[in-house]
């Protein structure tokens, strides 16, 4: 990655005062901003762009990450959350902005890569460079005095130089001196080159999981099913080519989950294991078959995979209406607030007559009454379940057809049940236990509690491509980072019968290196291949 | 010996690391001062020479020690009380660290607490074995420093008693992708010291700062372990995205976390870019570098602490 664009210079200093330039023809301007836009300069600005357009996504709730935070957040702040839609904070990694600075980053990257894949390819055939006029001007030289012949040092010195895997060129120079040039250290470059290459092809990869795959999240109380169509998802994030119709036809049932949580200690509460048996079938048809289902253990079906991720509590409700039909009944998940599975739910019952009634509060599995803070939840487990509500009657707001959460109220159509004094109509209820509404609006019955589990469902094609993209830059890496590129010339010539003088000299292309010390042992390796005894200094 | 025990042992350890530490960083620190008398040294002809405030100062080449010229040379019997008290403060840590992976019977680093303590010890042991290669003698007082906040907020705030893993840390993966970020992350803040005193080093000159290396000698320094720091993050964060894939259903997700490792990524990939661009080299190279270690901090307490998420269960 060092000086990938090495022909950056700097601009800045005293520029003589110049007639105005003429205006640029457009052939001109484009070259001009071409050059703009690839330049390190650029380059770099584009990469700190990006850094601070990733900061608000970490702040601000991201949609597609958790759209249940998103709904919180719009209920508590909707004028902010105007302006927040206007510029696409709640999803900030798929906005215009954020996509334009990347593919910014990545023209820039591929405008400095093409012409140095090209200006690699000429360098890996062109033999090494001649050796310059003036080889004691090099950061490391030496001058040897040997009795060989130049012709034997030259073959020393490259034989030298290959055993040290330099590529190797030996001419006569015009002097008629013989030359060895020698220059090693390409995978320098070749990592370079791959590394960027790399992120372009992990880019394309994510974009490709991007456009055709899904992600979705359902909750599905213990004994339950799950058959996966659309309509069964409780969130889905579909990519931008991906149809409905492409989902497998598999189902399944959650015959049974199990969890335990650390009972006593320290860590009392923590949750310890947690799993689920689930019976699945490929196709409608298809002969079921079990699996047991773990955290970090997905079952793999057609592709999709499904995740264990979470699990909670759903009461069993029965709800019957001023009329004293059963208005409703059954499991109603309650999302977990906290680690003692304090959970916040939400009961709708549109068919309730003569009014509309809804509930929504909270289950606490360990109840404890605390003395300031009321009825809290003290352990995950359920060994005192309890269901506190708040009762409300009016319009649920599922009639006019827009789409609403299930784990969310909207109480602008609703009233509070009131107690005679004033007080909101608060009740407490243990399982078993049915508590009447006033003014004979109907009742309500804890009949007792459900587990749920929350499962992710996803399906991310071409996952290797990114994951071998990303080896492949780790590679690309070290060795732009590691390998140092060099370059070293032998020059003998016969100064008088009997007596040669050999220059060595070197330079390298990237700091670091220990040049001088490996000029110094080049030459006694020299000198002792061609034959001298090691001479006293 | 009982994990209870053990745990004990740990904590006792911990703790008295933290204190012997402190006490190498008042060696480092009267190293510092007592150098304030010492005129500057011409390391290399062991001639002393005057320099004009402000003026660059002879090159010091890594590797040559300062030749003392005061026979009683307190600054530098500070300097290796200093060290020795760090040798002895890093065996008495590793124990603290190891026996607390063997009390909670897997690999320590699964909390808060347990990834400061690990992560410090990368930090001296980063610190202890480029010691010798490169002379990072002068690096005791920030490391020394550092690490002994870090054991202290780690004793004091983030300590929880040592017990097994929530259930999306059952895999060993946690071992491979928090060993390479903890050791990505000693090395990123060897490198962060190296970078400020770099910048300290070409604003100001005298005292101690005479006997450290000279500012070029110290930038080369700071990019090698940078250089090094850089694969190993993106190799940690390789491994957190296929972790990720097994336990949450996607590789990469936007996590808070993942974001602020993305950041830190993007942002030393600017720092490597821009040591090798005329314009950006030296002091703008070394801010970014600390920007770097500024996003990776953020990353580690801001996150952990404020930020929700499904990295959550890292906290305290």
């Amino acid at each position: 990655m060092a000086a990938l664009r090495g022909r950056e210079r700097g601009i800045a200093g005293g520029a003589p005062r110049q007639a105005p330039a003429p205006p640029l023809r457009p052939a001109e301007f484009l070259r001009w901003a071409w050059r703009q836009l690839t330049s390190m300069r650029t380059a770099l600005m584009l990469l700190f762009l990006l850094a601070i357009a990733a900061v608000p996504g970490s702040v601000i709730p991201q949609s597609p990450v958790d759209p249940l935070a998103v709904a919180r957040y719009r209920l508590l702040h909707p004028a902010l959350s105007g302006w927040y839609d206007r510029l696409g904070l709640f999803h900030v990694y798929s906005s215009v902005w954020f996509g334009a600075i990347y593919v910014m980053l990545m023209v820039s990257l591929l405008g400095c890569i093409v012409p140095r894949v090209r200006v690699y390819w000429r360098g890996l055939r062109a033999r090494p460079p001649r050796a310059p006029r003036n080889l004691v001007r090099l950061p490391a030289h030496q001058t040897l005095e040997l009795s060989a012949t130049p012709r034997e040092v030259a073959d020393a010195a490259a034989a030298e130089l290959r055993g040290q895997r330099f590529r190797v060129d030996e001419y006569a120079d015009e002097d008629g001196r013989l030359v060895v040039a020698g220059e090693k250290g390409f995978l320098r470059e070749a990592g370079n080159l791959v590394f960027h290459i790399s992120l372009l092809v992990v880019l394309i990869g994510v974009g490709v999981a991007g456009l055709y795959g899904y992600k979705g999240a359902v909750i599905v109380v213990d004994g339950q099913g799950f058959s996966n169509t659309l309509t069964q998802y409780d969130e889905f994030t579909p990519g931008g080519r991906f149809n409905p119709a492409d989902l497998p036809p598999f189902s399944f049932t959650v015959d049974a989950f199990h969890v335990s949580f650390q009972p006593d200690g320290p860590q009392m509460g923590a949750p310890r294991d947690f799993d689920a048996d689930l019976t699945y079938s490929t196709s409608p048809g298809a002969t079921p078959r079990h699996y047991h289902l773990q955290v970090n253990h997905p079952l793999e079906i057609d592709g999709t995979s499904v995740f264990l991720v979470g699990h909670g509590y759903a009461p069993r409700i029965t709800v019957r209406d001023g009329d004293g039909h059963v208005s409703f009944s059954g499991p109603v998940p309650f999302l977990p607030q906290d680690g003692s599975f304090t959970s916040y739910g939400v009961v709708k019952v549109p068919d309730a007559q003569p009014t509309q009634l809804a509930f929504e509060g909270y289950f606490l599995p360990t109840l404890q009454l605390d003395p300031r803070q009321g009825p809290i939840s003290v352990f995950p487990d359920e060994l005192n379940p309890a269901l506190t509500l708040l009762a409300y009657h009016g319009d649920v707001g599922l009639d006019d057809g827009i789409a609403t959460s299930v784990y969310q109220l909207d109480r602008a159509g609703l009233t509070r049940f009131r107690r005679p004094d004033g007080q909101p109509f608060r009740m407490q209820l243990a399982p078993g236990q049915t508590v009447t509404l006033p003014h004979g609006a109907g009742s309500i019955r804890f009949d007792g509690v459900d587990r749920f589990v929350k499962l992710q469902i996803s399906h991310a094609p071409a996952k290797v491509v990114p994951l071998f993209g990303v080896l492949a830059a780790i590679l690309g890496l070290i060795g732009s980072l590691f390998v140092r590129p060099r370059r070293a010339w032998v020059r003998a010539r016969e100064d008088q019968p009997g007596r040669t003088v050999v220059e060595v000299a070197g330079l390298d292309r990237a700091a670091g290196g220990d040049l001088a010390a490996d000029i110094d042992a080049l030459s006694s390796r020299i000198r002792a291949r061609s034959g001298e005894e090691e001479e006293a200094p | 010996m009982s994990t209870a025990d053990l745990a004990g042992w740990s904590n006792l350890a911990i703790s008295t690391a933290t204190v012997v530490y402190a006490l190498a960083l008042l060696a480092h620190v009267t190293e510092w001062a007592s150098a304030r008398q010492v005129r500057p040294v011409d390391v290399e002809a062991g001639v002393r020479v005057t320099v004009p405030t402000g003026a660059p100062l002879p090159p010091v080449a890594p590797g040559v020690e300062p030749a003392s010229t005061d026979p009683p040379d307190r600054s530098a019997v500070y300097g290796r009380i200093g060290l020795s008290l760090t040798l002895v403060a890093v065996g008495i840590h590793a124990f603290g660290v190891l026996s607390r992976g063997l009390a909670a019977g897997r690999v320590p680093w699964g909390n808060m607490y347990e990834f400061s303590i690990t992560g410090a010890l990368a930090v001296t042991v980063a610190y202890l074995a480029l010691l010798w290669r490169y002379r990072l003698a002068w690096l005791g007082l920030l490391v020394t420093g550092f690490v002994t906040t870090v054991l202290g907020v780690a004793v004091l705030v983030f300590y929880v008693p040592a017990g097994p893993l929530v259930p999306a840390l059952h895999s060993y993966w946690l071992v491979i992708h928090v060993a390479s970020a903890a050791v990505a992350g000693g090395g990123f803040t060897i490198g962060a010291m190296a970078s400020a005193l770099y910048l300290v080093k070409s604003r100001w000159s005298g005292g101690y700062l005479d006997r450290i290396p000279s500012a070029a000698a110290i930038d080369r320094i700071a990019y090698r372990v940078h250089a090094f720091a850089f694969p190993l993050w993106t190799f940690a964060v390789l491994c957190g995205a296929i972790w990720a894939q097994y336990a949450w259903g996607r590789y990469w997700g936007w996590d808070p976390k993942e974001v602020w490792a993305f950041i830190t990524w993007v942002v030393y990939a600017a720092y490597l870019h821009a040591r090798s661009t005329a314009g950006w080299q030296g002091k703008i190279a070394a801010w970014i570098a600390l920007a770097g270690f500024a996003t990776f901090l953020f990353n580690f307490i801001g996150i952990n602490l404020w930020g929700s998420g499904l990295h959550s269960y890292a906290g305290i």
